[in-house]
């Protein structure tokens, strides 16, 4: 029997009630399963619902619907002890390293506070835990008794990170851990956690728009948009043969650093925006953007299936 | 008559604060020809920035302060010695700004007709129903559907990507010769970047208007430019054609930028190269080069005296000790640069 995913979502949905009678279907259906020591890119433009997925995901929201599986245990059930103890296995990495840290507590304060919470060192031994997690993400000891504002973005991410591993969690959701950096600073970020995954054993949902990068880090890949998962495979699959139209379109719009390819590259350009997510399409929510739609996208939603292998789409094509 | 409309030489802006004086760009010069769309790259606190915002003498002074050089734009109009006044009567008129941000870049309490006429009717003696056709023909231009209904809006009204439609008509609205674009794609989703380049690229054709655009992306620089100018600490470190920086760089900065990033169109990948350490304080920048520290071909001359640009071809040049003829032959890392196919 193959193990077990460490992460299941089923049919996840996370709707907000925004006055008015109107409902925002932030993420409307969502399922997909992470093996343990994956990492799992969640890509998609601003709005599509990935941050509030992997919000609801570590119940940062309740889910209006579905299951969140964590080793088998549904975590929007847990309360109490249970609750406290699958917080320590999932911790999050937030994009704005400059809002994400505390300024008026010291870093060392800072990467400890989850050790203080969960009371699992003190004294001479915490000490020890945070000087170790400094040297893990590349920081130095004598760093510890500063304050966040003496020092750069990368180096803020990196208590970020060093904040998430002091508990040692076995799933890290690192939501744009690197869209605030500069490109050189973004390669360093990005070593760094594919580094701790080996060291540590850890398993990711890396959720950010920069495909490119998401490919370079991850073993597969989720595309969503307007709230729903439309296509899930394997990186080399997503970029090689995509599936699905929008899929098709989003990687086409990315520009490549190679003139020459761009010179001959044949651009599929999207045309309008994405619909507001308070009124979306019926049917399909690609179908008023797809240059592919039919009249039965319309009608129906389609339902993420397995096409080939390992490789998911929700599309009426197919 | 020359084909250069705007040649920049040996420019140096500085910024007086309270802690000193930052040296943000420290003798750049380029020129830009007519027609021409020509990319500044580096990351934040290069100077692209600034160096864009004193062409059009945006930045105000004080803080900021132009120590030396020149800015000459069609033919003889020296930038740096015009009064405001003067400089009101080109900007706008004849050079043109998208800016990054278009909520914050547009006025909030006035509709989109008036923010397009307003340069018109400022720059161009015609009648407020002159403005309001031409209006209407830029929203066309820039592909804004019911263009009748629209110029009633205000930006609130708009998303994202249909605002900075906006921002380029405003900025088309007298045909200026320069277009400067600061980021103009980098708030925008990458569907919708697509939309915005693709109408950049038809507008430069059309128009022949020059243009030069600031990013970090390099992706955007292979697709839409015909130059490239790569700044790092408030100077030029490289410049030549695209195919010239892409395929065949010369600095370790421009070596570093293109190995640090992934690209989508790679199979398997291995690790990045990151450049390691961080760009230095411009309150006191080095002595030498201002590579050096994070240069692993640093050697001693590179610590002590900073390199002139060599010429490689009519476009290319390059600061670097190790285009001297004693240095010693460096090897080119495999990822930074070359052609891949073909």
């Amino acid at each position: 029997m193959a193990e077990q995913p460490i992460l299941q979502v089923r049919d996840m949905k996370k709707h907000f009630n925004v006055g008015g009678g109107r409902i925002l279907k932030a993420v409307d259906s969502f399922s997909i399963d992470i093996a343990r020591g994956e990492t799992f890119g969640l890509v998609g433009e601003s709005g599509c619902g990935k941050s509030t997925a992997g919000r609801t995901i570590i119940r940062l929201y309740n889910a209006t619907s579905g299951q969140v599986l964590f080793n088998g245990e549904d975590i929007h059930k847990l309360s109490g002890k249970k609750l406290k103890q699958f917080n320590r296995n999932m911790q999050m990495v937030y994009q704005d390293p400059y809002a994400s840290l505390n300024p008026r507590m010291t870093v060392g304060n800072i990467i400890a506070e989850g050790i203080d919470i969960h009371g699992l060192y003190t004294g001479a031994k915490r000490r020890a835990r945070v000087m170790q997690l400094l040297s893990d993400v590349g920081l130095n000891e004598e760093h510890a008794n500063r304050f966040p504002h003496e020092f750069s973005g990368g180096q803020r991410q990196r208590i970020g990170i060093a904040r998430a591993l002091a508990i040692e969690p076995q799933f890290i959701i690192a939501d744009e851990p690197i869209s605030a950096l500069d490109v050189s600073v973004q390669a360093q970020v990005v070593n760094l956690f594919k580094k701790l995954q080996k060291d540590h054993g850890l398993t990711y949902l890396f959720i950010a728009h920069d495909l490119a990068m998401v490919k370079h880090i991850s073993d597969r890949i989720g595309v969503m948009y307007l709230g729903n998962l439309v296509e899930v495979t394997s990186s080399q699959d997503l970029y090689a043969k995509p599936l699905h139209p929008y899929t098709e379109s989003l990687l086409s719009a990315i520009p490549i650093p190679d003139p020459e390819i761009e010179r001959r590259r044949e651009r599929i350009i999207l045309e309008g925006e994405v619909p507001s997510p308070l009124n979306p399409p019926s049917g399909c929510p690609f179908r008023t953007r797809c240059p592919k739609a039919m009249p039965e996208c319309a009608a129906a939603k389609p339902v993420l299936k397995e096409v080939e292998p390992g490789h998911h789409v929700a599309c009426h094509l197919y | 008559m020359s084909d250069t409309i705007l040649s920049v030489k040996d420019l140096k802006v500085s910024f007086d604060t309270y802690a000193g004086e930052v040296q943000a760009v420290r003798g750049v010069s380029f020129d830009l020809k007519k027609g021409e769309v020509l990319a500044i790259v580096g990351e934040s606190g290069c100077g692209k920035s600034v160096t864009a915002q004193t062409i059009m003498r945006l930045t105000p002074t004080p803080p900021s302060r132009i120590k030396s050089g020149s800015i000459l734009f069609d033919g003889d109009i020296e930038i740096t010695k015009l009064s405001d006044r003067q400089m009101e009567h080109i900007r706008g008129s004849e050079m043109g700004m998208i800016f990054q941000d278009p909520m914050t870049s547009l006025n909030p309490t006035m509709t989109v007709g008036k923010q397009i006429t307003e340069g018109l009717r400022k720059h161009q003696r015609i009648t407020g129903d002159a403005a309001n056709k031409r209006a209407l023909e830029l929203l066309n231009l820039v592909g804004i559907s019911n263009p009748e209904s629209r110029i009633l809006q205000y930006p609130h009204e708009l998303s994202g990507g249909m605002r900075q439609r906006v921002m380029i008509a405003i900025s088309l609205a007298c045909n200026p010769k320069l277009l400067i674009a600061d980021e103009p794609t980098t708030a925008l989703d990458v569907t919708i970047q697509a939309q915005i380049i693709d109408l950049m690229k038809k507008l430069s054709e059309q128009t022949q208007a020059s243009i030069i655009i600031i990013t970090h992306d390099l992706g955007v620089v292979a697709e839409m430019a015909q130059r490239v100018i790569v700044m790092y600490a408030g100077k030029v470190v490289e410049q030549g054609t695209v195919d010239e920086v892409f395929y065949n760089p010369q600095h370790p900065y421009t070596w570093g930028l293109l190995r640090s990033i992934p690209r989508l169109d790679e199979m398997g990948g291995g690790d990045l190269v990151p450049i390691p350490g961080t760009p230095p304080d411009l309150f006191a920048p080095p002595k030498g080069c201002a590579f050096a520290a994070r240069c692993p071909y640093a050697m001693q001359v590179c610590l002590e005296e900073d390199p002139d640009h060599t010429k490689l071809t009519a476009d290319h040049s390059a600061a670097c000790w190790l285009l001297h003829p004693d240095a010693p032959k460096v090897e080119r890392p495999v990822e930074a640069g070359g052609r891949k196919h073909g």
